[in-house]
């Protein structure tokens, strides 16, 4: 086939060329304008199947696909059958961009489900904008952002951040913080965050140690001992970590070498879940703590069906479950309650729908999607164990309602995102103005 | 397999309520037994039974109950609980130890018991928890018959300095006669005295000598806590030992600075030695060359699967069997690439470039779809595992024989090249093709030869980096910039300028480390590079005379 393809390139001259692949197009865009009108509703999954974010996209884009084979199973949505449609931007970020044009113009999607970091969620905000269509994103992020077209199932900073550093402050006694992240935005904004918020309660700038590496380090050696030092000055030292992906289990290793346990420096991380630690092994790390909305070790029969019915449905009795898969089952019901609602697919009916909708979350709660397109979560702590998984020490009592503007940072306390009432996304409540600016 | 177990769960309803009637029997056969010998209740049997609620705060007053019991079942309790042995049955309120040799022992008797029962599950600790057992463990083991044991319980009671556990450190001291041990329980009884309110001022300055003299992080930590509120002469006394403390441990961040520039050297050499094979000696750029490495650290992945699934015995080899093995396994995928794609593009460069970064897309993607697109788990072998103190610095023992290994396969490597007919074949190759092969040599031969051999060493890379990276498909890549990097500084087609240029950078980016940030330590090693190479475009050690250039 890719020799017959690659053939053809080369034979046809670059008109004819031309000339056949608009008509391919063409023939192909009335074909699929066609079959989507009647059979099927068609939903997009944007995640990286190759490159470097693979490693955690490629688990949400089978979620997605066992999401829609089970509500196919029930029937699919309003007497159609649901179909996915899938691309792989690549870890590509301005691919991104072009493919989610693609699911929308070309393969006419209802819906998007798709995108991990938060460059590839800018990087495709322009498209959805433009194209008026609905994506949902499913992961933990740095906030200070409220669009009509996109729904936030993950956990905003209040969602997850601040919790676990009340938790560090009220039940281990933490006095010292050392904020340890990759360099980009979201541990950026997060370290931004959580210094205001930890000065409002009391912290000196000399209690805070806050420490970039790039993408990928792999050479802990430094940064460890200086923690080390750090957390030997007398007062209780704990460690925020938005290290991203692969550089956490050089970062683990090296803890776990250099001998520092959980018992002396608690390390707190944002972006290790199940998956994670999968390729670890946790017998150093014991104790060592994360944040998160879910874990696949809370017990709830919500939770035991879904898990069960995930690993029948990838064939591995061993598959792990994490948090940003929770996020798309929350948001996926969410959504075929809104479609089912309004009776259409229609973007705007849809979107208009969508707040307030209720869907049942997989740790026994019941998630709400709010006016400003994030939704309530619980927040628990989990203790790592030595078999990879998650014992929760600490949890909210109740649902947490995700901010989407930190009500810590001067340039956006006073800013709301109402797309209910105000029809805006970043409203301002100060000079009652839509339009205020973020950070 | 969801529904036959949806099923069974179902099914088992019924025969459960028999089983919640039988065990209310049981307990309440228990419950009238104990009523009847109230001699066998007493506060250490309601203590343990604590540790039944699965409550932190009741498995902290257990805790604190039974160590100060004085039982003799104390000591295989709480270790029991800190190893995660010790399980409790919320039925019955029973606990149980399940002891090392897999025997099972009531905690509240010390009867031996067949069978967990059903409901058993091990009792939770967190983190306070793990501490508070901890603290408990080392006053219990002050007196321990192994002097290792006695010395890491003195340890702990240095860090917790609490206070009752003086009259036994004083007991202790008397009768020591290890020396470590004696001055471990020195250390730990200054420690307390200097935080024990009704401590004499004389003891206090002994006691911040003691502390001073053992001059590491955790006496500083010990020393600073005290804060301002200690009576004036003390506090003078300890400000200045920690002043002193600290201007030894500055001393001591640097010789540690050197050290983790040699290992981050080590690392560089290790994954930049077979690319000064490919691209140094025979000019091929190789863009798959970090893919190499990450095959290597594959094939140490299936190695320690196949050993931990039939000879889990034998996994503290695995890394011994992976090193041939993966040097093999790369080096015929080198020898295979060579033949298939470069041999086609010698003195193409551009071309080169392309087809093996190509190549290094395909090899990429051609693992994440055989082994998935997750991390996949390398232990660490027992011996590689840990670290142990050279003064004031830690040493762990992963980068120490890194550090080795990578000095053996530069020397192997340097000598195979010096003193075997194939290295001499190579040099011949690579001076000057037209010669050699009018000599006899079979240059196409040797050509797939030192490609292979380039590989095979990736290869080898990818077995130690497995150690202190992630074995995934994406490994390769953040090498490849810096083995460029490596070679280019040292000089192309010198070994040494590599030895050499892997070191220096390696140190170099550790002294900038501490001072600039891990990214902004980066960004100027690289600045630097690109000045010194405006300087000298050869490298640290070029090559001279007309060699390079056939």
């Amino acid at each position: 086939m890719l020799a017959q393809l690659t053939h053809d390139i080369a034979t046809l001259s670059r008109r004819r060329w031309l000339a056949a692949t608009a008509g391919l197009v063409l023939g192909f865009a009335a074909f699929t304008n066609a079959k989507a009108a009647d059979d099927t509703i068609k939903v997009g999954v944007l995640h990286s199947l190759s490159g470097t974010m693979a490693i955690s996209e490629t688990t949400l884009k089978d979620t997605v696909l066992f999401l829609i084979d089970e509500q196919n199973k029930k029937g699919g949505i309003l007497g159609k059958k649901l179909e996915a449609v899938v691309v792989d931007p690549a870890s590509n970020w301005p691919l991104f961009a072009e493919k989610a044009r693609e699911l929308i113009t070309k393969n006419k999607v209802s819906v998007v489900f798709g995108c991990w970091t938060s460059v590839s969620r800018k990087s495709v905000l322009p498209v959805f904008k433009e194209l008026n269509s609905i994506l949902f994103y499913p992961v933990q992020y740095e906030g200070e952002e409220s669009e009509r077209n996109v729904f936030y199932t993950g956990a905003a900073p209040n969602q997850q951040a601040i919790p676990a550093v009340d938790y560090l402050m009220k039940d281990e006694k933490v006095k010292r913080w050392v904020l340890a992240g990759t360099d980009y935005v979201y541990p950026r904004t997060t370290n931004k965050i959580l210094e205001a918020y930890l000065k409002s309660k009391g912290v000196k700038q000399e209690d805070i140690m806050i420490n970039y590496t790039p993408f990928g380090h792999s050479d802990w050696q430094t940064i460890v001992a200086d923690i080390k030092k750090f957390g030997s000055a007398g007062k209780k030292t704990a460690v925020v970590s938005t290290i991203n992906g692969d550089a956490n289990v050089p970062f683990y290793k090296e803890l776990g070498n250099q001998g520092i346990k959980a018992t002396d420096i608690p390390v707190v991380a944002f972006s290790v879940g199940e998956e994670e630690l999968a390729g670890i092994d946790t017998k150093p790390l014991l104790g060592h703590l994360a944040a998160w909305n879910y874990f696949q070790s809370i017990k709830d029969p919500a939770n035991e069906k879904f898990i069960k019915a995930w690993q029948a449905y990838t064939k591995n009795p061993k598959r792990v479950t994490n948090d940003p898969m929770e996020a798309h089952v929350i948001g996926f019901e969410m959504w075929v309650k809104a479609v089912e609602k309004v009776k259409s697919t229609d973007a705007d009916k849809v979107i208009d729908a969508l707040p307030g909708i209720e869907a049942k979350n997989l740790t026994g709660g019941t998630s709400k999607m709010l006016p400003n397109h994030h939704i309530t979560k619980p927040v628990f702590i989990g203790e790592i164990k030595a078999n990879g998984q998650f014992d929760v020490v600490w949890k909210t009592p109740g649902l947490v309602a995700g901010d989407a503007w930190s009500k810590e940072l001067d340039g956006s306390k006073d800013l709301i995102g109402d797309w209910v009432g105000k029809k805006c996304g970043n409203y301002n409540t100060k000079t009652n103005k839509c339009g205020g600016q973020g950070s | 397999m969801s529904p036959p177990s949806f099923y069974f769960r179902r099914g088992r309803t019924v025969p459960a309520n028999v089983f919640d009637r039988l065990r209310a029997l049981v307990l309440s056969v228990f419950l009238i037994a104990a009523f009847a010998v109230p001699a066998l209740a007493g506060p250490f049997e309601d203590a343990v039974a604590k540790f039944a609620n699965d409550e932190f705060s009741d498995t902290d007053e257990a805790i604190g109950l039974i160590a100060s019991s004085g039982n003799a079942l104390a000591f295989p309790i709480i270790s029991a609980l800190q190893d995660g042995r010790l399980s409790a049955d919320p039925e019955s309120k029973k606990v149980f130890v399940t002891q090392a040799d897999g025997k099972i022992i009531d905690a509240a008797t010390g009867a031996a018991v067949a069978s967990l029962p059903a409901g058993a599950s091990a009792v939770r600790l967190n983190n306070r928890l793990r501490r508070t057992v901890e603290a408990a463990l080392g006053s219990l083991t002050l007196l321990s018959p192994d002097p290792a044991k006695r010395i890491a319980a003195a340890q702990q009671v240095f860090k917790s300095h609490d206070e009752a556990a003086l009259p036994v450190i004083d007991g202790a001291l008397a009768k020591e006669t290890n020396k470590a041990a004696k001055s471990a329980f020195a250390e730990a009884r200054a420690a307390i005295l200097l935080y024990k309110s009704d401590a004499s001022d004389a003891e206090k300055l002994e006691s911040i000598a003691i502390i001073k003299a053992r001059g590491d992080q955790e006496a500083l930590a010990l020393l600073t806590g005290l804060g301002s509120d200690a009576p004036p002469l003390v506090a003078q006394a300890a400000s200045s030992a920690i002043s002193a403390i600290q201007s030894n441990l500055a001393l001591w961040s640097m010789v540690q600075n050197a050290w983790y520039g040699l290992s981050l050297g080590s690392v560089l050499l290790l994954a930049a030695i077979g690319l000064a094979i490919t691209f140094g000696v025979m000019g091929v750029i190789n863009m798959a060359h970090g893919e190499m490495v990450m095959i290597g650290a594959y094939t140490t992945f299936v190695v320690q699967e196949v050993i931990r699934t039939r000879y889990p015995g034998l996994f503290d080899y695995s890394l011994l069997m992976a090193v041939p093995l993966a040097f093999l396994v790369a080096g015929a995928l080198g020898v295979v690439i060579e033949r298939s794609i470069i041999r086609f593009l010698y003195g193409r460069p551009l071309e080169t470039l392309l087809a093996t970064w190509g190549l290094s897309l395909v090899l990429q993607q051609a693992v994440r779809t055989a082994f998935g697109p997750t991390n996949r788990e390398v232990g660490n072998p027992s011996w590689m595992s840990g670290a142990f103190e050279l003064g004031q610095i830690t040493i762990t023992y992963n980068r120490l024989w890194i550090l080795c290994f990578t000095l053996a396969v530069f020397a192997i490597l340097l000598a195979m090249l010096r003193y075997t007919a194939l290295g001499l074949e190579m040099r011949a190759v690579t001076q000057n093709r037209r010669m050699a092969a009018s000599m006899g040599i079979a240059t196409s031969r040797v050509d797939a030869l030192t490609f292979g051999l380039g590989s095979g060493i990736a290869g080898i890379a990818g077995v130690a980096l497995s150690q202190i990276d992630n074995v995934s498909p994406n490994l390769g890549q953040s090498y490849i910039i810096d083995s460029f990097m490596v070679v280019v500084f040292g000089g192309v087609g010198n070994l040494w300028g590599t030895l050499v240029g892997a070191f220096t950078l390696g140190i170099a980016n550790k002294f900038l480390e501490p001072v600039a940030g891990a990214v902004l330590g980066k960004i100027a090693i690289l600045v630097l590079i690109i000045l010194f190479i405006q300087k000298r475009p050869r490298g640290l050690f070029a090559l001279k005379g007309r060699a390079i250039e056939a």
